[in-house]
């Protein structure tokens, strides 16, 4: 057993989790997958609604090249097979807000083949691997708690482009879905084919959860649970129901295949429908679209586009700038943060921007619950303040206050150091008299301390700090007390 | 002016042309003629008015210019028009408008064409009679209580009885010849991709086509020069150079090679079909082709396929009319309620019986058996005919294997129904052009009809070959007005 597994222990036994995930990611584009329709996220219900996607008589789906574009460079992001050959089919089942009666998606030939993701855990790195990514039609949203007698429908996302993309069952504990998802993400939004946005939808998934018997090679019956759409909830439902199927197993009880549903007020999964009372879709290929052709040339032109990626980035971060694999994985997981990183070394020093983003700022931008890109300070400001400590103008303490005014509005460090007379003083002359006086006001120590209690340097350097309002140069102040002492 | 109504198309856009006759008197000739000819119940929506007032607006400021100069036209009940009701010939659509104009009938509209109504058809062009319409049968104008075929059977019947100068007719199985070959008229299915599908209610997908029907050959390489075109909006619409089919059409035929596929002389077949056929030989001859035997191996899995494949992919084109979105909705206790009742009442036995073969076929555990293998010999037919076209320009056949029969003969009987598409059905399932002509009489003096087969996109050749025969045959159609009261 290794010593970070994920082990549910039930009676004495141990059960080891496996967890597979269909992820659904809204593909970032400005119109639909088969019409021209805007997806913009938020708009008033049906305003956003061609007679493609609402179905009407004689009306036919029209593939959005871009999407395709999308899925291709997602797969190559992915380390995927691009499939040159790959078919739409229809998927078919009665729902109010699915206006077609069926759903375009791939079933058999996706776009996208087998692929990889790299997840960095504090045991090293961990492969994932991709089963396949394909394309498919978002249905509409039923709206059930507007009217007391009927449900509305809006069809603003009816027809919107989404990529499910479906991993092997590789995943062994509720972390490393986090990590998962978040990678997964954090690669999308390099590459900008979706935005990840689990708020608006942009990202859910289908979660497969089964259990075994820690050793067991066999893999355990499999329950799904559908559409859940934040990471947390991924993580809760993972662990109910994986407490709940190895609880059963020791009652000596057989798990069945069966779809379930995350109750996100009792923290439960409870069952929607079993395998027996699953649809019959009756897939078949889209009569309407041909066979999605492309060629090599395709797929090379796309490649130029492909950005660095995370991983790639992330290897460049510890060999160029010599940071550790920890700070550069930090710095590179989102792609938001890691140009804030490259903005401020630009004109700084390396490991202390490193240090205060993953610090100071971190912290702040948590407290305040927003995103890096939306940060009170600006990468040219902070770069600015590092700078400040850098040269010796103002000690790591002042740098910690002139943060909190900084983080109010963003103001130029430099002129809230004048404004304030934050300036460090390294004058030693006036360092000097203050030690001095500071030695004079305690004598009673300064014998102790020459009769062998070193410790009590320690005192002498606040007392000065004190005296200096903080801003004396902390290094300098060392040097003059040891020669004086 | 009654003999307006007795000109061809071509005939009556010289005499415009020349401005020897105008719109408006055209127009309000057939407008009188149909109105007195209510019997045949060929139209489900007469648009006279408007007609009327298009017509006297054409004149107004005559564009003669155009291919169809203010020339009355009316059309299949399947195209969608925009604000004019459109039914599909269902209950389920008996009320629905379109906001929107097929590619087809916008086409005939941009050549000066004007709507003159919408012709009753077979419900969602599902039978081969016209009498699983929900508006009613349609009755042939050649004799008392006969059938005009179907599904084209409203504009077969209104073309033969002369209530329009021409009409369109769609045809997924044989639903353009049959109803010619009826109605002793000229009707042609353009090979698969010429003709847009967008903006025409769906039967099945992979068959359907829309398709010119005339008085003569003339008139028909005049219609379909105008409807013939590429569509971006049809994903499986053709970018292929378009010949002026009218204005190409040639009846030298001298050398050209017509095969004759043994597997059409069906048994039980009768005598008069298959001299129909032997004298359809002879013309040839005497046109200077050249007569060739081949072979046509898996002619005869053709109709089980074509039972298969429409059904499944209307199954699925169907599902759309669910009664939430647009047309007729029986309420209901809940959702699943509302799309028995509505579905139900909506559809008729002949589409329900279809749906549901459909869904047959599509069903887990029956796809391979039936959907798939289906498909397989779907190719080997298209095979067939691509082995066929090595050795011979055209293929000649009967259009259908008997004459019309009288009205309710098959009602209750399916099979022998869809028997009556046994020459058609290869056509659509190879995609290829197919043309039927009026060749001969019955001994009821009932019109019989012979068909040629093109290779793809050589409809030219079929309509030059077509062009020749018609000189040959000299058929004329008499009919006594015996339903003008």
């Amino acid at each position: 057993m290794k010593k970070d597994q994920y082990l549910i222990e039930k009676n004495g036994n141990n059960y080891e989790v496996v967890i597979g995930l269909e992820v659904h990611a809204q593909v970032l584009s400005n119109s639909k997958l088969f019409s021209n329709s805007a997806t913009k996220f938020g708009s008033e219900p049906n305003t956003q609604v061609s007679l493609v996607d609402a179905a009407f008589p004689g009306m036919l789906p029209v593939i959005n090249e871009f999407c395709i574009r999308q899925a291709v460079k997602t797969g190559i992001g992915l380390n995927a097979k691009i499939n040159k050959k790959s078919i739409f089919d229809r998927k078919n089942y009665f729902y109010a807000d699915l206006p077609q009666g069926y759903q375009i998606s791939q079933y058999k030939d996706p776009i996208v083949g087998e692929g990889s993701i790299v997840l960095d855990l504090p045991s090293g790195p961990k492969t994932i691997g991709i089963e396949r990514l394909h394309l498919e039609q978002d249905a509409g949203k039923s709206i059930h708690d507007i009217d007391p007698s009927s449900t509305l429908v809006d069809l603003n996302r009816s027809g919107v482009a989404l990529m499910e993309i479906v991993s092997k069952p590789d995943l062994r504990s509720p972390e490393e879905v986090n990590l998962y998802i978040k990678k997964l993400r954090s690669i999308m939004r390099y590459l900008g084919t979706c935005d990840g946005n689990m708020q608006e939808g942009s990202l859910r998934a289908d979660v497969n959860v089964s259990v075994r018997k820690l050793g067991s090679d066999k893999f355990g019956t499999r329950c799904e649970i559908k559409n859940v759409n934040s990471i947390k909830f991924m993580q809760m439902a993972i662990e109910y129901e994986a407490n709940r199927q190895a609880e059963l197993l020791e009652e000596g009880g057989i798990i069945d295949q069966e779809t379930r549903l995350f109750d996100t007020k009792k923290n439960q999964t409870r069952s929607m429908r079993s395998k027996e009372d699953a649809h019959d879709y009756r897939y078949f290929p889209d009569p309407d679209l041909l066979p999605l052709e492309f060629d090599d040339q395709f797929i090379e032109d796309i490649k130029s586009e492909i950005p660095e990626l995370p991983d790639q980035k992330k290897d460049r971060f510890i060999e160029k700038f010599k940071l550790s694999p920890y700070e550069a994985t930090i710095l590179v997981s989102d792609l938001e943060t890691s140009k804030y990183f490259e903005k401020v070394i630009k004109n700084s020093d390396v490991k202390l921007s490193a240090n205060w983003i993953t610090g100071e700022l971190f912290a702040l931008l948590n407290e305040k619950n927003i995103e890096i890109d939306q940060s009170p300070i600006s990468p040219e400001n902070l770069s600015k303040l590092i700078n400040l400590i850098s040269d010796g103008t103002i000690s790591g303490k002042i740098a910690k206050t002139l943060f909190v005014e900084m983080s109010k509005g963003d103001k130029d460090p430099k002129k809230i150091v004048e404004e304030k007379g934050l300036k460090q003083q390294s004058d030693p002359k006036e360092l000097e008299k203050i030690i001095d006086k500071v030695i004079l006001d305690n004598p009673d120590n300064v014998q102790k301390y020459k009769s062998g209690k070193d410790k009590l340097f320690g005192f002498f350097v606040g007392q000065v700090m004190k005296a200096s309002s903080g801003k004396a140069n902390p290094k300098m102040v060392n040097d003059i007390l040891k020669k004086k002492l | 002016m009654t003999d307006i109504t007795n000109l061809t198309l071509t005939e009556l856009v010289k005499k415009i042309k020349s401005k020897e006759i105008c719109s408006k008197d055209i127009t309000s000739n057939y407008i009188e003629r149909s109105k007195s000819s209510k019997k045949l119940n060929t139209y489900i929506e007469e648009t006279f008015d408007d007609a009327l007032a298009n017509s006297k607006k054409f004149d107004s400021k005559p564009d003669l210019e155009k291919k169809l100069p203010g020339i009355p036209i009316a059309v299949k009940d399947l195209y969608c028009t925009k604000n004019v009701k459109t039914t599909a010939g269902s209950k389920i659509l008996e009320n629905f408008v379109p906001s929107y104009e097929s590619t087809v009938t916008q086409n005939l509209w941009n050549s000066g064409a004007i709507l003159l109504g919408k012709l009753n058809c077979d419900e969602f062009a599902m039978g081969s009679s016209n009498e699983t319409s929900h508006f009613g049968n349609v009755l042939s104008p050649i004799d008392n209580n006969l059938v005009p075929g179907g599904s084209s059977g409203g504009s077969a019947s209104a073309l033969a009885a002369k209530l329009t100068p021409a009409t369109i007719g769609t045809d997924t199985g044989g639903s353009i010849r049959q109803p010619a070959s009826f109605t002793g008229t000229v009707g042609l299915k353009p090979t698969y991709g010429s003709c847009s599908r967008y903006g025409i209610v769906a039967f099945a997908s992979s068959l359907d086509q829309a398709g010119p029907m005339t008085r003569d050959v003339k008139d028909c390489a005049l219609l379909l020069e105008v409807i013939s075109s590429f569509d971006n909006k049809d994903s499986t619409s053709i970018d292929f150079k378009r010949p002026n089919y009218f204005s190409h059409l040639n009846k030298n035929i001298k050398g050209k090679k017509i095969g004759i596929p043994k597997e059409y002389r069906v048994e039980g077949m009768p005598a008069e079909i298959e001299k129909l056929w032997e004298n359809g030989k002879e013309y040839l001859k005497n046109c200077g082709a050249e007569i060739i035997d081949i072979s046509l191996p898996h002619t005869k899995y053709a109709l089980p396929t074509y039972y298969i494949v429409a059904p499944a992919e209307a199954s699925s084109n169907l599902a759309r009319y669910d009664g939430v979105k647009y047309g007729f909705r029986v309420e209901g206790e809940n959702l699943i309620d509302m799309y028995e009742k509505t579905r139900s009442q909506g559809f008729g036995d002949e589409v329900k019986r279809r749906i549901m073969i459909g869904t047959y076929v599509l069903s887990s555990g029956y796809y391979d058996a039936y959907y798939l293998k289906a498909q397989k010999v779907r190719k080997l037919i298209k095979n067939d005919f691509d082995e066929a076209f090595n050795k011979v320009d055209a293929i000649l056949t009967p259009s259908t294997p008997s004459s019309a029969f009288k009205v309710g003969e098959k009602m209750n009987d399916p099979v022998s129904m869809y028997l009556n598409d046994i020459f058609t059905v290869p056509v659509n399932l190879a995609g290829l052009p197919g043309i039927s002509i009026p060749a001969g009489l019955d001994e009821n003096n009932y019109p019989l009809g012979l068909q040629l087969i093109g290779k793809p996109f050589d409809e030219q050749g079929i309509l030059n070959i077509a062009y020749s025969m018609e000189e040959k045959i000299n058929f004329k159609l008499n009919t006594s007005d015996w339903w003008i009261k």
